[in-house]
């Protein structure tokens, strides 16, 4: 498998096409023949920093290069960055507005979930400027279906 | 095997939309109406019921593989939910019992000898 690399824009306030980017990486990732239980991760993964970048930011794009061994996703928005990152991390905590916690976002479970479903996670911003998020999944040997957890 | 489609006429449930998918087996069930917190916990196979009706429940129960999506107490499902639902083959359910009330009967179905 040569590395295949995806790219995804991803609007501000764009609660329609929510989840899109993320689909469409979940059915590139489904056809490669990953293993299930790892393409979730990865999905889960996407899916919240797709919203965070909706929700919080003033738009961005989702980079995935998948190669043999790893998927790895850089996620860079336009702004307005974090400015405490730590905090921002931080299960439960949020700066979603009302009218988003009523769509059902807003827990505070975003970043949290990212961390917890990959295996190399990073987070960089310069507030007012912009966030990244680098997050790397490893696949390999782990591509059947008895692989895995 | 236990089915959605067995499930829609055990618990007399209204199919909204997702008629195709309704051969789906399910496994489990999982209540919730926080996205992100459902996304994070829901399982594969799972009948996820919320009373949450916005876009994003299809994006997250088609995330989360979950076997349909059930909702509860009668409320109005919006018009593009049932879309999505749709193009995205989500069987999506109503009923005008309670989150609770579901979960009940659905476990007395799954444990159906």
């Amino acid at each position: 498998m040569i590395t295949i690399k995806l790219k995804y824009q991803v609007e501000k306030d764009d609660f329609m096409k929510a989840g899109q980017a993320s689909s469409n990486l979940k059915k590139v990732l489904k056809q490669l023949g990953i293993n299930s239980k790892i393409v979730r991760k990865i999905a889960i993964a996407t899916y919240e920093a797709e919203m965070n970048i909706i929700i919080h930011s003033e738009g961005g794009s989702i980079d995935a290069s998948i190669d043999p061994e790893k998927v790895k996703i850089i996620v860079r928005d336009r702004g307005p960055g974090i400015k405490d990152i730590e905090l921002a991390m931080k299960a439960g905590y949020s700066t979603a507005s009302q009218k988003v916690r009523e769509l059902g976002f807003g827990a505070g479970m975003g970043l949290p979930n990212i961390k917890r479903c990959c295996d190399e996670f990073a987070i960089r911003s310069s507030f007012g400027e912009y966030t990244e998020l680098s997050i790397t999944i490893y696949h390999s040997g782990n591509n059947t279906e008895e692989g895995g957890e | 095997m236990r089915t959605v489609k067995g499930l829609i006429s055990r618990l007399d449930l209204e199919l909204v939309a997702g008629e195709k998918a309704i051969g789906n087996d399910i496994k489990s069930v999982y209540i919730g109406d926080l996205l992100s917190w459902v996304m994070s916990h829901v399982k594969q196979k799972d009948v996820w019921i919320t009373i949450q009706t916005n876009i994003n429940v299809v994006a997250v129960a088609a995330l989360g593989e979950v076997s349909c999506v059930i909702i509860a107490e009668g409320a109005e499902i919006e018009e593009i939910t049932i879309k999505k639902a749709e193009q995205e083959d989500i069987p999506l359910l109503r009923s005008n019992l309670s989150a609770y009330d579901l979960a009940v009967e659905i476990n007395k179905y799954l444990e159906l000898k």
